[in-house]
Protein backbone atom coordinates (compact mmCIF):
# COMPACT_ATOMS: atom_id res chain seq x y z
CA UNK A 1 0.00 0.00 0.00
CA UNK A 2 1.24 3.45 -0.90
CA UNK A 3 1.99 5.96 1.85
CA UNK A 4 -0.63 8.26 0.32
CA UNK A 5 -3.35 5.64 0.73
CA UNK A 6 -2.35 5.04 4.33
CA UNK A 7 -2.64 8.71 5.12
CA UNK A 8 -6.08 8.87 3.53
CA UNK A 9 -7.13 5.80 5.48
CA UNK A 10 -6.03 7.41 8.75
CA UNK A 11 -7.85 10.60 7.83
CA UNK A 12 -11.05 8.68 7.22
CA UNK A 13 -10.73 6.95 10.57
CA UNK A 14 -10.22 10.31 12.25
CA UNK A 15 -13.37 11.65 10.57
CA UNK A 16 -15.39 8.67 11.77
CA UNK A 17 -14.09 9.07 15.31
CA UNK A 18 -14.80 12.81 15.34
CA UNK A 19 -18.39 12.34 14.26
CA UNK A 20 -18.95 9.60 16.83
CA UNK A 21 -17.35 11.65 19.58
CA UNK A 22 -19.50 14.66 18.74
CA UNK A 23 -22.66 12.59 19.19
CA UNK A 24 -21.39 11.43 22.57
CA UNK A 25 -20.29 14.93 23.58
CA UNK A 26 -23.59 16.53 22.65
CA UNK A 27 -25.52 13.86 24.52
CA UNK A 28 -23.34 14.18 27.62
CA UNK A 29 -23.57 17.96 27.51
CA UNK A 30 -27.34 18.11 27.18
CA UNK A 31 -27.82 15.64 30.00
CA UNK A 32 -25.25 17.30 32.25
CA UNK A 33 -26.91 20.70 31.84
CA UNK A 34 -30.48 19.50 32.04
CA UNK A 35 -30.45 16.69 34.57
CA UNK A 36 -29.98 18.80 37.74
CA UNK A 37 -33.26 20.63 37.24
CA UNK A 38 -35.09 17.43 36.30
CA UNK A 39 -33.92 15.98 39.61
CA UNK A 40 -34.67 19.09 41.69
CA UNK A 41 -37.98 19.94 40.11
CA UNK A 42 -39.09 16.31 39.81
CA UNK A 43 -39.36 14.45 36.51
CA UNK A 44 -43.11 13.88 36.91
CA UNK A 45 -43.79 17.54 37.76
CA UNK A 46 -41.63 18.60 34.83
CA UNK A 47 -43.25 16.36 32.23
CA UNK A 48 -46.84 16.48 33.48
CA UNK A 49 -46.90 20.02 34.87
CA UNK A 50 -49.34 22.20 32.91
CA UNK A 51 -47.84 25.60 33.74
CA UNK A 52 -44.82 26.79 31.77
CA UNK A 53 -43.79 30.19 33.14
CA UNK A 54 -40.06 30.14 33.83
CA UNK A 55 -39.98 33.69 35.19
CA UNK A 56 -42.21 32.51 38.02
CA UNK A 57 -40.26 29.29 38.52
CA UNK A 58 -42.89 27.01 36.99
CA UNK A 59 -41.44 24.51 34.57
CA UNK A 60 -44.30 22.21 33.53
CA UNK A 61 -43.79 21.21 29.90
CA UNK A 62 -46.99 19.24 29.22
CA UNK A 63 -48.39 22.14 27.12
CA UNK A 64 -45.20 22.11 25.03
CA UNK A 65 -45.31 18.33 24.56
CA UNK A 66 -48.99 18.58 23.62
CA UNK A 67 -48.16 21.36 21.16
CA UNK A 68 -45.38 19.40 19.49
CA UNK A 69 -47.45 16.22 19.25
CA UNK A 70 -50.52 18.06 17.94
CA UNK A 71 -48.60 19.84 15.19
CA UNK A 72 -46.69 16.68 14.25
CA UNK A 73 -49.81 14.51 14.17
CA UNK A 74 -51.54 17.11 12.02
CA UNK A 75 -48.60 17.18 9.64
CA UNK A 76 -48.67 13.39 9.34
CA UNK A 77 -52.43 13.28 8.73
CA UNK A 78 -52.01 15.70 5.85
CA UNK A 79 -48.55 14.74 4.63
CA UNK A 80 -48.55 10.93 4.70
CA UNK A 81 -51.44 10.22 2.31
CA UNK A 82 -50.18 12.95 -0.01
CA UNK A 83 -46.63 11.66 0.13
CA UNK A 84 -47.47 8.01 -0.47
CA UNK A 85 -49.88 8.88 -3.26
CA UNK A 86 -47.19 10.99 -4.90
CA UNK A 87 -44.67 8.17 -4.58
CA UNK A 88 -47.06 5.71 -6.23
CA UNK A 89 -47.97 7.98 -9.08
CA UNK A 90 -44.31 8.82 -9.71
CA UNK A 91 -43.09 5.26 -9.75
CA UNK A 92 -46.06 3.29 -11.11
CA UNK A 93 -48.37 5.44 -13.14
CA UNK A 94 -46.68 8.38 -14.84
CA UNK A 95 -44.37 7.86 -17.82
CA UNK A 96 -40.78 8.10 -16.68
CA UNK A 97 -40.02 11.43 -18.39
CA UNK A 98 -43.01 13.19 -16.88
CA UNK A 99 -42.31 11.61 -13.51
CA UNK A 100 -38.79 13.02 -13.55
CA UNK A 101 -40.13 16.58 -13.80
CA UNK A 102 -42.52 16.05 -10.90
CA UNK A 103 -39.89 14.35 -8.83
CA UNK A 104 -37.33 17.10 -9.17
CA UNK A 105 -40.00 19.63 -8.27
CA UNK A 106 -40.84 17.73 -5.09
CA UNK A 107 -37.18 17.33 -4.22
CA UNK A 108 -36.74 21.05 -4.65
CA UNK A 109 -39.04 21.48 -1.64
CA UNK A 110 -36.29 19.98 0.51
CA UNK A 111 -33.94 22.77 -0.48
CA UNK A 112 -36.13 25.65 0.67
CA UNK A 113 -34.91 27.03 4.02
CA UNK A 114 -37.39 26.49 6.83
CA UNK A 115 -37.59 30.18 7.68
CA UNK A 116 -38.96 30.75 4.18
CA UNK A 117 -41.66 28.16 4.80
CA UNK A 118 -42.43 29.94 8.04
CA UNK A 119 -42.61 33.31 6.40
CA UNK A 120 -44.87 31.94 3.67
CA UNK A 121 -47.09 30.48 6.38
CA UNK A 122 -47.13 33.77 8.27
CA UNK A 123 -48.02 35.91 5.29
CA UNK A 124 -50.33 33.56 3.37
CA UNK A 125 -51.61 30.74 5.55
CA UNK A 126 -52.26 32.51 8.85
CA UNK A 127 -54.51 35.22 7.35
CA UNK A 128 -56.15 32.61 5.07
CA UNK A 129 -57.11 30.50 8.07
CA UNK A 130 -58.55 33.56 9.78
CA UNK A 131 -60.62 34.63 6.78
CA UNK A 132 -61.60 31.34 5.10
CA UNK A 133 -61.28 28.46 7.56
CA UNK A 134 -62.70 30.25 10.60
CA UNK A 135 -66.16 30.90 9.04
CA UNK A 136 -66.28 27.20 8.08
CA UNK A 137 -65.36 26.20 11.62
CA UNK A 138 -68.02 28.53 12.97
CA UNK A 139 -70.67 26.59 11.05
CA UNK A 140 -69.86 23.64 13.31
CA UNK A 141 -68.83 25.44 16.50
CA UNK A 142 -70.45 28.89 16.46
CA UNK A 143 -68.25 30.27 19.23
CA UNK A 144 -64.95 29.32 17.54
CA UNK A 145 -62.33 32.06 17.30
CA UNK A 146 -58.81 31.99 15.97
CA UNK A 147 -56.07 34.44 15.13
CA UNK A 148 -54.83 32.08 12.43
CA UNK A 149 -51.72 31.28 14.47
CA UNK A 150 -52.66 27.67 15.02
CA UNK A 151 -51.94 23.97 15.01
CA UNK A 152 -53.62 23.81 11.62
CA UNK A 153 -51.25 26.36 10.08
CA UNK A 154 -48.25 24.54 11.54
CA UNK A 155 -49.54 21.17 10.35
CA UNK A 156 -50.00 22.33 6.76
CA UNK A 157 -46.54 23.88 6.54
CA UNK A 158 -44.88 20.89 8.18
CA UNK A 159 -46.77 18.52 5.89
CA UNK A 160 -45.25 20.30 2.89
CA UNK A 161 -41.83 20.24 4.53
CA UNK A 162 -41.88 16.47 5.15
CA UNK A 163 -43.18 15.62 1.66
CA UNK A 164 -39.74 15.29 0.03
CA UNK A 165 -38.62 12.83 2.71
CA UNK A 166 -41.72 10.68 2.45
CA UNK A 167 -41.92 10.79 -1.35
CA UNK A 168 -38.30 10.00 -2.14
CA UNK A 169 -37.85 7.17 0.37
CA UNK A 170 -41.23 5.60 -0.41
CA UNK A 171 -40.61 5.90 -4.12
CA UNK A 172 -37.25 4.18 -3.80
CA UNK A 173 -38.72 1.30 -1.86
CA UNK A 174 -41.60 0.95 -4.33
CA UNK A 175 -39.11 0.91 -7.19
CA UNK A 176 -37.14 -1.76 -5.36
CA UNK A 177 -40.09 -4.18 -5.52
CA UNK A 178 -38.99 -6.87 -8.06
CA UNK A 179 -40.56 -6.71 -11.52
CA UNK A 180 -41.68 -10.30 -11.16
CA UNK A 181 -44.18 -9.30 -8.45
CA UNK A 182 -45.95 -6.95 -10.84
CA UNK A 183 -45.81 -9.39 -13.71
CA UNK A 184 -47.11 -12.27 -11.62
CA UNK A 185 -49.95 -10.15 -10.26
CA UNK A 186 -50.98 -8.91 -13.71
CA UNK A 187 -50.68 -12.46 -15.11
CA UNK A 188 -53.12 -13.68 -12.47
CA UNK A 189 -55.68 -11.24 -13.83
CA UNK A 190 -55.34 -8.41 -11.29
CA UNK A 191 -55.69 -4.94 -12.77
CA UNK A 192 -53.20 -2.14 -12.16
CA UNK A 193 -55.09 -0.74 -9.17
CA UNK A 194 -55.24 -4.12 -7.47
CA UNK A 195 -51.60 -4.74 -8.20
CA UNK A 196 -50.56 -1.47 -6.58
CA UNK A 197 -52.76 -1.77 -3.50
CA UNK A 198 -52.50 -5.48 -2.82
CA UNK A 199 -49.03 -6.38 -4.09
CA UNK A 200 -46.67 -3.44 -4.44
CA UNK A 201 -47.54 -1.41 -1.33
CA UNK A 202 -47.40 -4.43 0.99
CA UNK A 203 -44.07 -5.43 -0.55
CA UNK A 204 -42.67 -1.92 -0.04
CA UNK A 205 -44.17 -1.25 3.35
CA UNK A 206 -40.99 -1.36 5.41
CA UNK A 207 -39.55 1.45 3.32
CA UNK A 208 -42.81 3.39 3.48
CA UNK A 209 -42.96 3.08 7.26
CA UNK A 210 -39.34 4.20 7.49
CA UNK A 211 -40.15 7.25 5.36
CA UNK A 212 -43.06 8.16 7.64
CA UNK A 213 -40.91 7.88 10.76
CA UNK A 214 -38.16 10.00 9.22
CA UNK A 215 -40.73 12.58 8.18
CA UNK A 216 -42.11 12.56 11.70
CA UNK A 217 -38.62 13.15 13.08
CA UNK A 218 -38.24 16.16 10.83
CA UNK A 219 -41.64 17.50 11.87
CA UNK A 220 -40.85 17.18 15.57
CA UNK A 221 -37.46 18.81 15.19
CA UNK A 222 -38.58 21.70 12.99
CA UNK A 223 -38.20 25.00 14.80
CA UNK A 224 -38.08 28.17 12.76
CA UNK A 225 -41.20 27.70 10.64
CA UNK A 226 -43.17 26.64 13.68
CA UNK A 227 -42.14 29.67 15.78
CA UNK A 228 -43.49 31.97 13.10
CA UNK A 229 -46.91 30.40 12.66
CA UNK A 230 -48.14 28.53 15.73
CA UNK A 231 -48.45 31.54 18.05
CA UNK A 232 -46.18 30.11 20.76
CA UNK A 233 -48.87 30.00 23.42
CA UNK A 234 -47.83 27.51 26.11
CA UNK A 235 -51.30 26.19 26.77
CA UNK A 236 -52.82 22.77 26.16
CA UNK A 237 -54.84 23.16 22.93
CA UNK A 238 -58.55 22.40 22.71
CA UNK A 239 -58.83 22.20 18.93
CA UNK A 240 -56.90 22.46 15.67
CA UNK A 241 -57.43 26.23 15.42
CA UNK A 242 -55.84 26.94 18.82
CA UNK A 243 -52.36 28.38 19.21
CA UNK A 244 -49.66 26.19 20.69
CA UNK A 245 -46.01 26.37 21.67
CA UNK A 246 -43.68 23.54 20.74
CA UNK A 247 -40.66 22.07 22.53
CA UNK A 248 -38.17 23.20 19.89
CA UNK A 249 -39.75 26.62 19.43
CA UNK A 250 -39.64 27.34 23.14
CA UNK A 251 -35.96 26.42 23.37
CA UNK A 252 -35.07 28.63 20.42
CA UNK A 253 -37.10 31.62 21.59
CA UNK A 254 -36.13 31.66 25.23
CA UNK A 255 -32.47 30.58 25.15
CA UNK A 256 -31.22 34.08 24.37
CA UNK A 257 -32.30 35.76 27.57
CA UNK A 258 -32.65 32.81 29.92
CA UNK A 259 -31.04 33.05 33.35
CA UNK A 260 -29.31 30.08 34.97
CA UNK A 261 -32.24 27.91 36.08
CA UNK A 262 -34.35 28.82 33.08
CA UNK A 263 -31.48 27.78 30.83
CA UNK A 264 -31.16 24.44 32.62
CA UNK A 265 -34.89 23.95 32.16
CA UNK A 266 -34.48 24.54 28.43
CA UNK A 267 -31.75 21.91 28.34
CA UNK A 268 -34.11 19.59 30.19
CA UNK A 269 -36.65 20.25 27.44
CA UNK A 270 -33.86 19.19 25.09
CA UNK A 271 -33.51 15.92 27.02
CA UNK A 272 -37.23 15.23 26.60
CA UNK A 273 -36.98 15.93 22.86
CA UNK A 274 -33.95 13.68 22.68
CA UNK A 275 -35.82 10.85 24.40
CA UNK A 276 -38.86 11.29 22.13
CA UNK A 277 -36.68 11.12 19.01
CA UNK A 278 -34.80 8.06 20.34
CA UNK A 279 -38.09 6.28 21.06
CA UNK A 280 -39.32 7.08 17.57
CA UNK A 281 -36.16 5.72 16.01
CA UNK A 282 -36.42 2.56 18.07
CA UNK A 283 -40.04 2.10 17.04
CA UNK A 284 -39.08 2.69 13.42
CA UNK A 285 -36.37 0.07 13.51
CA UNK A 286 -38.47 -2.48 15.33
CA UNK A 287 -41.46 -2.01 13.04
CA UNK A 288 -39.35 -2.04 9.90
CA UNK A 289 -37.79 -5.26 11.14
CA UNK A 290 -41.12 -6.82 12.04
CA UNK A 291 -42.69 -5.88 8.75
CA UNK A 292 -39.79 -7.29 6.82
CA UNK A 293 -40.08 -10.55 8.76
CA UNK A 294 -43.73 -10.91 7.74
CA UNK A 295 -43.05 -10.78 4.03
CA UNK B 1 -1.91 15.20 -6.29
CA UNK B 2 -3.76 18.30 -7.37
CA UNK B 3 -6.44 17.58 -4.78
CA UNK B 4 -3.91 17.41 -1.97
CA UNK B 5 -2.52 20.71 -3.12
CA UNK B 6 -5.98 22.24 -3.02
CA UNK B 7 -6.66 20.85 0.44
CA UNK B 8 -3.29 22.10 1.62
CA UNK B 9 -3.88 25.56 0.27
CA UNK B 10 -7.36 25.70 1.82
CA UNK B 11 -5.91 24.72 5.20
CA UNK B 12 -3.19 27.33 4.87
CA UNK B 13 -5.79 29.95 4.09
CA UNK B 14 -7.94 28.89 7.03
CA UNK B 15 -4.97 29.02 9.39
CA UNK B 16 -4.02 32.36 7.91
CA UNK B 17 -7.36 33.88 8.86
CA UNK B 18 -7.09 32.38 12.35
CA UNK B 19 -3.69 33.93 13.00
CA UNK B 20 -4.95 37.22 11.64
CA UNK B 21 -7.42 37.29 14.53
CA UNK B 22 -4.57 37.31 17.01
CA UNK B 23 -2.61 40.21 15.60
CA UNK B 24 -3.11 43.63 17.14
CA UNK B 25 -3.85 46.72 15.15
CA UNK B 26 -1.38 49.58 15.11
CA UNK B 27 -0.75 51.62 18.26
CA UNK B 28 -3.34 54.20 19.13
CA UNK B 29 -3.34 57.67 17.76
CA UNK B 30 -4.87 58.94 21.02
CA UNK B 31 -2.45 57.11 23.27
CA UNK B 32 -5.18 56.20 25.76
CA UNK B 33 -4.68 52.78 27.33
CA UNK B 34 -6.50 50.70 29.90
CA UNK B 35 -9.43 48.40 30.44
CA UNK B 36 -13.03 49.23 31.22
CA UNK B 37 -15.48 46.64 32.51
CA UNK B 38 -19.23 47.21 32.17
CA UNK B 39 -21.53 44.64 33.78
CA UNK B 40 -25.27 44.40 34.20
CA UNK B 41 -28.52 44.79 32.32
CA UNK B 42 -29.07 42.61 29.27
CA UNK B 43 -31.28 45.35 27.79
CA UNK B 44 -28.44 47.85 27.94
CA UNK B 45 -25.89 45.27 26.76
CA UNK B 46 -26.43 45.58 22.97
CA UNK B 47 -26.20 49.37 23.21
CA UNK B 48 -23.08 49.17 25.41
CA UNK B 49 -21.50 46.81 22.91
CA UNK B 50 -22.14 49.12 20.02
CA UNK B 51 -20.83 52.13 21.93
CA UNK B 52 -17.78 50.13 23.00
CA UNK B 53 -16.88 49.03 19.51
CA UNK B 54 -17.19 52.60 18.21
CA UNK B 55 -15.06 53.82 21.11
CA UNK B 56 -12.43 51.14 20.59
CA UNK B 57 -12.21 52.01 16.91
CA UNK B 58 -10.95 55.46 17.99
CA UNK B 59 -8.95 54.20 20.98
CA UNK B 60 -7.55 50.81 19.95
CA UNK B 61 -5.48 50.42 23.13
CA UNK B 62 -8.45 50.62 25.45
CA UNK B 63 -10.27 47.35 25.84
CA UNK B 64 -13.87 47.46 26.97
CA UNK B 65 -15.47 44.36 28.33
CA UNK B 66 -19.26 44.17 28.36
CA UNK B 67 -20.85 41.58 30.64
CA UNK B 68 -24.50 40.67 31.08
CA UNK B 69 -26.26 39.33 34.14
CA UNK B 70 -29.20 41.68 34.55
CA UNK B 71 -29.82 45.03 36.22
CA UNK B 72 -29.52 43.44 39.67
CA UNK B 73 -26.05 42.25 38.83
CA UNK B 74 -25.18 45.70 37.46
CA UNK B 75 -26.21 47.47 40.65
CA UNK B 76 -24.32 44.96 42.77
CA UNK B 77 -21.24 45.29 40.54
CA UNK B 78 -21.24 49.05 41.10
CA UNK B 79 -21.82 48.73 44.87
CA UNK B 80 -19.01 46.21 45.27
CA UNK B 81 -16.73 48.07 42.82
CA UNK B 82 -16.28 44.89 40.77
CA UNK B 83 -16.79 46.73 37.48
CA UNK B 84 -16.01 50.26 36.33
CA UNK B 85 -19.66 50.68 35.44
CA UNK B 86 -22.67 48.69 36.52
CA UNK B 87 -25.55 49.06 34.09
CA UNK B 88 -29.24 49.10 34.90
CA UNK B 89 -32.31 49.37 32.71
CA UNK B 90 -34.55 50.54 35.53
CA UNK B 91 -34.62 53.41 38.04
CA UNK B 92 -32.81 52.67 41.28
CA UNK B 93 -34.91 52.19 44.37
CA UNK B 94 -34.34 54.63 47.22
CA UNK B 95 -32.31 52.16 49.27
CA UNK B 96 -30.17 51.32 46.24
CA UNK B 97 -29.54 54.99 45.48
CA UNK B 98 -27.90 55.39 48.88
CA UNK B 99 -25.30 52.74 48.09
CA UNK B 100 -24.20 54.01 44.68
CA UNK B 101 -22.39 57.35 44.49
CA UNK B 102 -22.66 58.18 40.78
CA UNK B 103 -25.55 57.65 38.42
CA UNK B 104 -25.27 58.51 34.72
CA UNK B 105 -28.30 58.37 32.43
CA UNK B 106 -26.89 57.32 29.05
CA UNK B 107 -30.18 56.78 27.19
CA UNK B 108 -33.90 56.40 27.64
CA UNK B 109 -36.20 53.78 26.29
CA UNK B 110 -39.96 54.02 25.96
CA UNK B 111 -42.28 51.10 25.38
CA UNK B 112 -45.27 51.83 23.19
CA UNK B 113 -48.52 49.92 23.54
CA UNK B 114 -49.66 49.14 20.01
CA UNK B 115 -52.87 47.91 18.39
CA UNK B 116 -53.74 47.13 14.81
CA UNK B 117 -54.46 50.29 12.79
CA UNK B 118 -58.18 49.58 12.38
CA UNK B 119 -58.80 49.54 16.13
CA UNK B 120 -60.95 52.46 17.34
CA UNK B 121 -59.51 52.57 20.86
CA UNK B 122 -57.04 55.45 21.21
CA UNK B 123 -56.42 55.87 24.92
CA UNK B 124 -55.90 53.45 27.80
CA UNK B 125 -54.98 53.93 31.43
CA UNK B 126 -52.12 52.03 33.02
CA UNK B 127 -54.67 50.06 35.01
CA UNK B 128 -56.64 49.09 31.89
CA UNK B 129 -53.40 47.95 30.26
CA UNK B 130 -52.65 45.85 33.32
CA UNK B 131 -56.14 44.31 33.27
CA UNK B 132 -55.83 43.50 29.56
CA UNK B 133 -52.42 41.90 29.87
CA UNK B 134 -53.39 39.87 32.93
CA UNK B 135 -56.52 38.61 31.15
CA UNK B 136 -59.09 40.39 33.36
CA UNK B 137 -60.40 42.51 30.49
CA UNK B 138 -60.95 40.28 27.46
CA UNK B 139 -63.22 42.31 25.19
CA UNK B 140 -62.48 45.61 23.46
CA UNK B 141 -65.95 46.93 24.33
CA UNK B 142 -64.94 47.04 28.01
CA UNK B 143 -62.43 49.78 27.16
CA UNK B 144 -64.58 51.65 24.66
CA UNK B 145 -63.89 49.70 21.50
CA UNK B 146 -65.83 47.32 19.28
CA UNK B 147 -67.35 44.07 20.55
CA UNK B 148 -64.41 41.77 19.83
CA UNK B 149 -62.15 39.50 21.84
CA UNK B 150 -58.82 41.06 22.72
CA UNK B 151 -55.83 39.13 21.44
CA UNK B 152 -52.83 39.82 23.64
CA UNK B 153 -49.40 39.59 21.99
CA UNK B 154 -46.51 39.33 24.38
CA UNK B 155 -42.77 38.82 24.23
CA UNK B 156 -41.06 35.59 25.25
CA UNK B 157 -40.15 34.70 28.83
CA UNK B 158 -36.93 36.37 29.88
CA UNK B 159 -37.12 39.21 27.34
CA UNK B 160 -35.86 42.53 28.72
CA UNK B 161 -38.71 44.46 27.08
CA UNK B 162 -41.22 42.10 28.64
CA UNK B 163 -39.49 42.47 32.00
CA UNK B 164 -39.63 46.27 31.86
CA UNK B 165 -43.19 46.35 30.53
CA UNK B 166 -44.68 44.06 33.16
CA UNK B 167 -42.84 45.88 35.92
CA UNK B 168 -43.98 49.36 34.90
CA UNK B 169 -47.58 48.35 34.19
CA UNK B 170 -47.73 46.20 37.36
CA UNK B 171 -48.61 43.10 35.33
CA UNK B 172 -45.92 41.60 37.50
CA UNK B 173 -46.69 41.88 41.19
CA UNK B 174 -44.97 40.75 44.34
CA UNK B 175 -46.58 37.81 46.07
CA UNK B 176 -46.75 37.30 49.84
CA UNK B 177 -43.15 36.06 49.90
CA UNK B 178 -41.93 39.21 48.11
CA UNK B 179 -40.95 37.57 44.83
CA UNK B 180 -42.20 39.20 41.66
CA UNK B 181 -44.75 37.09 39.80
CA UNK B 182 -45.36 37.61 36.09
CA UNK B 183 -49.15 37.52 35.65
CA UNK B 184 -49.23 37.85 31.87
CA UNK B 185 -52.27 35.93 30.64
CA UNK B 186 -51.66 32.41 29.36
CA UNK B 187 -53.94 33.24 26.43
CA UNK B 188 -51.37 35.49 24.82
CA UNK B 189 -49.61 34.89 21.55
CA UNK B 190 -45.86 34.99 22.12
CA UNK B 191 -43.49 36.48 19.57
CA UNK B 192 -39.72 36.34 19.97
CA UNK B 193 -38.75 39.82 18.75
CA UNK B 194 -39.91 43.41 18.47
CA UNK B 195 -40.28 42.95 14.72
CA UNK B 196 -42.38 39.83 15.11
CA UNK B 197 -44.70 41.54 17.62
CA UNK B 198 -45.10 44.49 15.27
CA UNK B 199 -45.80 42.24 12.29
CA UNK B 200 -48.34 40.18 14.25
CA UNK B 201 -50.16 43.22 15.62
CA UNK B 202 -50.16 44.93 12.21
CA UNK B 203 -51.68 41.95 10.42
CA UNK B 204 -54.02 40.45 13.02
CA UNK B 205 -57.29 42.17 13.95
CA UNK B 206 -58.03 42.95 17.62
CA UNK B 207 -54.48 42.47 18.83
CA UNK B 208 -52.59 44.49 21.41
CA UNK B 209 -48.85 44.29 21.98
CA UNK B 210 -45.89 46.33 23.14
CA UNK B 211 -42.72 47.40 21.34
CA UNK B 212 -39.84 49.80 21.87
CA UNK B 213 -40.73 53.35 20.83
CA UNK B 214 -37.77 53.37 18.45
CA UNK B 215 -39.44 50.63 16.42
CA UNK B 216 -42.78 52.42 15.90
CA UNK B 217 -44.03 53.01 12.36
CA UNK B 218 -47.37 53.38 10.52
CA UNK B 219 -48.06 49.65 10.30
CA UNK B 220 -49.31 49.72 13.89
CA UNK B 221 -51.15 52.29 15.99
CA UNK B 222 -49.61 53.44 19.25
CA UNK B 223 -52.11 53.97 22.07
CA UNK B 224 -52.04 57.00 24.35
CA UNK B 225 -51.23 55.95 27.89
CA UNK B 226 -53.01 58.04 30.53
CA UNK B 227 -53.72 60.54 27.74
CA UNK B 228 -50.08 60.98 26.72
CA UNK B 229 -48.77 60.05 23.26
CA UNK B 230 -45.84 57.68 23.02
CA UNK B 231 -43.31 60.16 21.68
CA UNK B 232 -39.63 60.64 22.41
CA UNK B 233 -40.28 64.09 23.86
CA UNK B 234 -42.84 62.77 26.31
CA UNK B 235 -40.52 59.96 27.37
CA UNK B 236 -37.71 62.47 28.00
CA UNK B 237 -39.97 64.71 30.06
CA UNK B 238 -41.24 61.72 32.01
CA UNK B 239 -44.89 62.34 31.10
CA UNK B 240 -45.18 59.11 29.18
CA UNK B 241 -45.32 56.50 31.90
CA UNK B 242 -44.06 53.32 30.24
CA UNK B 243 -40.43 54.30 29.96
CA UNK B 244 -37.18 53.50 31.62
CA UNK B 245 -33.73 55.01 31.81
CA UNK B 246 -30.56 53.18 30.86
CA UNK B 247 -28.14 53.89 33.69
CA UNK B 248 -24.41 53.51 34.17
CA UNK B 249 -23.56 53.33 37.87
CA UNK B 250 -20.28 53.68 39.65
CA UNK B 251 -19.13 53.90 43.21
CA UNK B 252 -15.53 54.96 42.74
CA UNK B 253 -13.51 57.61 41.01
CA UNK B 254 -13.48 56.78 37.31
CA UNK B 255 -10.23 55.66 35.72
CA UNK B 256 -9.10 57.89 32.81
CA UNK B 257 -10.23 55.23 30.34
CA UNK B 258 -13.65 54.86 31.99
CA UNK B 259 -14.07 58.65 32.07
CA UNK B 260 -13.14 58.83 28.39
CA UNK B 261 -15.68 56.12 27.56
CA UNK B 262 -18.41 57.94 29.49
CA UNK B 263 -17.52 61.25 27.79
CA UNK B 264 -17.71 59.49 24.45
CA UNK B 265 -21.17 58.04 25.25
CA UNK B 266 -22.51 61.48 26.19
CA UNK B 267 -20.87 63.18 23.20
CA UNK B 268 -22.81 63.92 20.03
CA UNK B 269 -21.17 60.94 18.37
CA UNK B 270 -22.12 58.55 21.17
CA UNK B 271 -25.66 59.85 21.40
CA UNK B 272 -26.03 59.38 17.64
CA UNK B 273 -25.40 55.67 18.24
CA UNK B 274 -27.95 55.74 21.06
CA UNK B 275 -30.49 57.34 18.74
CA UNK B 276 -30.42 54.36 16.38
CA UNK B 277 -32.56 52.26 18.71
CA UNK B 278 -33.23 54.34 21.79
CA UNK B 279 -33.84 57.90 22.89
CA UNK B 280 -30.75 60.11 23.34
CA UNK B 281 -30.51 62.15 26.52
CA UNK B 282 -28.45 65.03 25.15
Amino acid sequence: MKAYEKIVEKLIIVCAIVSTISVVLITVFIFREGLPILMNYGVIDFIFGTNWSPTNGNYGILPLIAGTLAVTLGALIIGVPMGIASAIILSEILPRKVARVFKSAIELLAGIPSVVYGFFGLVVLVPAIRTFILPLAQLVVPKATTTGFSIFAGAIILAIMILPTIVSISENSIKAVPREFREASLALGANKMETIVLVIIPAAKSGIVASIILGMGRAIGETMAVILITGNMPKIPGGPLDSVATLTGTIAMEMGYADATHQQALFAVGIILFVIIMLLNAIAQISAHGLRGNN
Amino acid sequence: MKKILIIGLTLALALGTLTACGTKTDPASTGMTGKVVVAGSTSVQPLSEELASAFMAINPDVSIEIQGGGSGVGIKAAQDKIADFGSSSRELKAEEKATVSNEYVIAKDGIAVVVDPTNTVTDLTLDQIKQIFTGKITNWKEVGGADATIVVVSREEGSGTRGAFIEITKVSEKDAAGTAVDNTTKDSLVQPSTGAVKQTVASTPNTIGYISIGALDDTVKAIKVEGIDATEADVLSGDYKISRPFLYLSNTELTPAAQAFLDFILSAEGQAIVAKDFIPVK
